[in-house]
C-alpha cells in the first residue's frame, strides 16, 4: 500500500467498446453487415487518494463516469489503464482477502432473494463470509436495531416496500462489517423520510466503525450530510477535489438571509445591505457577501426588531449545476 | 473456524436457501419434470412400429430404457446459462462477483435444490408408468443403483459443464443461450434419448461414441435398467470428459470475468 491512503487512484482510465446502431430496417441491416465499434473513454486519468474513515461523496452528472469508478473500485470490472489499490489490494485481483474487506450497494439493485425473507440470504452471506451462528445472529442484532429493522426479517423480500427492500440490503452488505463501503445510489427512489433513515445510518456505521464510505447520490442533502469532502467528475476527468464547504465557497461568495420582523417595514431600508431577492409583509430575503455576515446581522438587529433570522447557503443543486457548466474551479 | 467447516457451511446454507426458493416455485418444476416424457413417446413409437426387434432389443428391455432414459434426464437435466444470462444481463450478477465464493457455486446449488423438489414428481410419474406397463416393473440391485446412481452424477457434471463454458460465452456475447440450441440438437439425437446408441449403425456407434453425449442419457441408463457392457469403460470416459471440461470452464471465466462490464449495474 502507498502512504497511508485506505484507497489510492492513479491515473485510472476506462475505455468502453461501443456500437451504434441506426433506427429502422435499414439500420438494422447497415449494424449486422457493417458493424463499426469505437471506444468511449467512460474514466480518464482520474487520480485520488482517501484516508481511513473518510465519507467521500463523488459527484457529477449521469454517464460522467462515477459508477465506472466505482465498479473499478471493488474489481467488478478492470481498468484499461492506471493503477487501484484499495486496503493494500488491487482490486482487479479479485483476492478473498479483499472482498471480504468490501462491500458494494448499488440502489435499485438487489442481491438478496427474491421469494424469500430477508434472514434466508443473510444466512447464506454469514456462511459465505466465514461468520459463525452467534456471530451472524449478534451482528445481525446490532445491524437491525441500527436501521431500525424488526419482522420485515422475516417476510418475503417481494412483499417489503422500497425502502424497507433497501435497509435489508444494506444490512446484508454490511453483515461481514466491511471497512470500504461503495455506496451507488443508495438512496435512489426513497421517499424523504427513508431517505433521512439511512443518511443517519450511514453517518452512525461510519461513526461507530471507523469505515470508509465512498457515494454517489443525486440527492445533494446525501452529500451535504454525509460527506465533508467531494470529487466532481465530468465526462470522465475529475476536476474538484476538495471540501464541500470550500466548494460552496469558492462557488458562491454569498449567503442568504430570511428575517422576520415584528413589523411591516419599508424593502428600500434592506437595499444597503444586500440584494433582496423576495420581501412580503413581514418577511424579507436578502442576499449578503460571506465576508460582511457578521458586521450586516448587527446592524440589521440594532435597526430593526427581529423576531426569527434564518442564515441558510444558496441550493447546492444550483451550485453543482453551475459548477457542471463550468467544469472549472 | 476450520476451512472444511466453513465450506460445509457454505454448503448448507446455500442448498437450504435455494431449495425453499425452488420450493415456492414446485408447480413449474412439476411442469417441468412433467415435460420430460419424450423417452416414452420414443417407447411407444418404437413398440407401435415393431422396429425393436429387428434391433436385438425385447419390449420388456426397451421399457426398461426408456424409463431409465427418463430417470436420468430428469436428474441431469442443466438450466445455467439461462439463469446465468438473465443474471449478467439484469446486473444480478455484480453482486455475487464480488463476494468471496465463486459464482457457479450459487448456480450448482440451486440445480441440486431442483432435483430434490422434482424428486417426489419424478417418483410419480414413474408409478405412473408402471401402473400401465406392470410387465416391465423391476427393482434394480443396490450395486445396480449406486452405480447409475453415480454415472448420473458425472452426465449432470458433464452437462452443467458444457453449459458453463456456454455461459461464460455470455461475458462476450449477450445472447450466449442460443448457443445452447445448438448444443441441445446434437444432445437429442446422440444422447440415447430419441433411441439406444446400440440401435445405431456400428460405424456411427464408433463416433457417437466419441462425443460426450451418450455419457449423459446412455450410459446411466443403461446401468440402471441393467443393459450396460464395458461399465468401467463408461466410467473412465465420463472422467476423461470432466476433466477436460472443467479447465476450460475455469480458463473461460477468468478470460471471461477480464470482460465483463456490469451491464444494467
Amino acid at each position: 500500500m502507498k502512504d497511508r491512503a485506505i484507497i489510492d487512484v492513479e491515473q485510472l482510465s476506462k475505455t468502453y467498446q461501443i456500437s451504434d446502431k441506426d433506427p429502422g430496417f435499414k439500420g438494422t441491416l447497415k449494424h449486422f453487415l457493417s458493424r463499426k465499434t469505437f471506444g468511449v473513454e467512460a474514466v480518464k486519468n482520474v487520480s485520488f487518494k482517501i484516508q481511513p474513515g473518510e465519507i467521500v461523496g463523488f459527484l457529477g452528472a449521469n454517464g460522467a463516469g462515477k459508477t465506472t469508478i466505482l465498479k473499478m473500485l471493488c474489481g467488478l470490472i478492470y481498468p484499461s489503464s492506471g493503477s487501484i489499490y484499495v486496503d493494500g489490494f488491487n482490486p482487479a485481483k479479485r483476492q478473498n482477502d479483499f472482498l471480504k474487506n468490501i462491500t458494494l450497494v448499488m440502489g435499485q439493485k438487489q442481491q438478496l432473494i427474491w421469494d424469500l425473507p430477508p434472514m434466508d440470504s443473510l444466512q447464506v452471506n454469514a456462511a459465505i463470509y466465514g461468520l459463525s451462528e452467534s456471530e451472524a445472529t449478534n451482528r445481525i442484532k446490532e445491524l437491525s436495531i441500527m436501521l431500525e429493522l424488526g419482522e420485515e426479517l422475516y417476510r418475503p423480500v417481494r412483499k417489503l416496500s422500497l425502502g424497507q427492500r433497501m435497509k435489508t440490503e444494506l444490512l446484508a452488505s454490511l453483515l461481514h462489517k466491511p471497512s470500504v463501503l461503495f455506496l451507488d445510489e443508495p438512496t435512489l427512489g426513497l421517499d424523504v423520510n427513508a431517505q433521512a433513515r439511512v443518511r443517519s445510518f450511514l453517518s452512525e456505521y461510519n461513526r461507530k466503525t471507523g469505515a470508509t464510505i465512498l457515494l454517489t447520490s443525486h440527492y445533494m442533502a446525501d452529500i451535504t450530510a454525509l460527506c465533508s469532502r467531494v470529487l466532481c467528475i465530468h465526462k470522465g476527468e475529475l476536476f474538484y477535489d476538495g471540501g464541500l464547504n470550500s466548494l460552496t465557497n469558492k462557488l458562491t461568495p454569498y449567503r442568504e438571509l430570511r428575517i422576520e420582523l415584528k413589523d411591516q417595514f419599508n424593502p428600500k431600508e434592506f437595499e444597503n445591505y444586500g440584494i433582496i431577492k423576495t420581501n412580503t409583509d413581514r418577511f424579507i430575503e436578502i442576499r449578503i457577501l460571506r465576508t460582511e455576515l457578521p458586521k450586516v446581522i448587527s446592524r440589521i438587529l440594532e435597526r430593526f426588531e427581529v423576531i426569527d433570522i434564518e442564515i441558510k447557503d444558496p441550493p447546492i443543486e444550483e451550485l453543482i449545476g453551475k459548477l457542471f457548466n463550468q467544469r472549472r474551479i | 473456524m476450520s476451512y472444511s467447516k466453513l465450506k460445509i457451511n457454505v454448503i448448507k446454507a446455500l442448498f437450504n436457501s435455494q431449495y425453499a426458493n425452488m420450493l415456492e416455485y414446485r408447480v413449474e418444476i412439476a411442469l417441468w419434470a412433467l415435460s420430460g416424457v419424450l423417452p416414452f413417446i420414443m417407447l411407444s413409437i418404437w413398440k407401435e412400429s415393431g422396429a425393436a426387434t429387428s434391433y436385438g432389443f425385447d419390449g420388456l428391455s426397451l421399457s426398461r430404457y426408456f424409463l431409465s432414459a427418463f430417470l436420468v434426464r430428469q436428474f441431469s437435466v442443466v438450466w445455467v446459462v439461462f439463469s446465468f444470462e438473465e443474471d449478467a444481463l439484469l446486473g444480478k450478477l455484480s453482486p455475487y462477483l464480488i463476494q468471496p465464493l465463486h459464482p457457479l457455486w450459487r448456480y450448482l446449488a440451486a440445480h441440486i435444490a431442483e432435483q430434490v423438489t422434482r424428486l417426489p414428481f419424478a417418483l410419480l410419474i414413474t408409478f405412473t408408468f408402471f401402473l400401465f406397463n406392470t410387465d416391465s416393473f423391476w427393482i434394480p440391485s443396490l450395486i445396480q443403483f449406486l452405480l447409475a446412481w453415480l454415472s448420473t452424477l458425472f452426465a449432470f457434471s458433464i452437462a452443467f459443464l458444457l453449459q458453463s463454458i456456454i455461459a461464460s460465452l455470455c461475458f462476450w456475447n449477450e445472447k450466449a443461450s442460443s448457443l445452447e440450441r445448438l448444443l441441445f440438437t446434437p444432445y437429442l439425437f446422440l444422447s440415447g434419448l430419441l433411441a439406444p446408441i446400440s440401435s445405431f449403425p456400428p460405424n456411427i456407434q464408433k463416433i457417437v461414441l466419441l462425443t460426450p453425449f451418450p455419457y449423459m442419457i446412455n450410459f446411466p441408463a443403461n446401468i440402471l435398467s441393467g443393459l450396460a457392457e464395458n461399465i468401467f469403460i463408461g466410467f473412465i470416459i465420463q472422467i476423461i470428459w470432466i476433466s477436460i471440461l472443467f479447465p476450460v470452464v475455469i480458463l473461460l471465466w477468468k478470460a471471461g470475468v477480464r470482460n465483463y462490464t456490469a451491464m444494467g449495474a
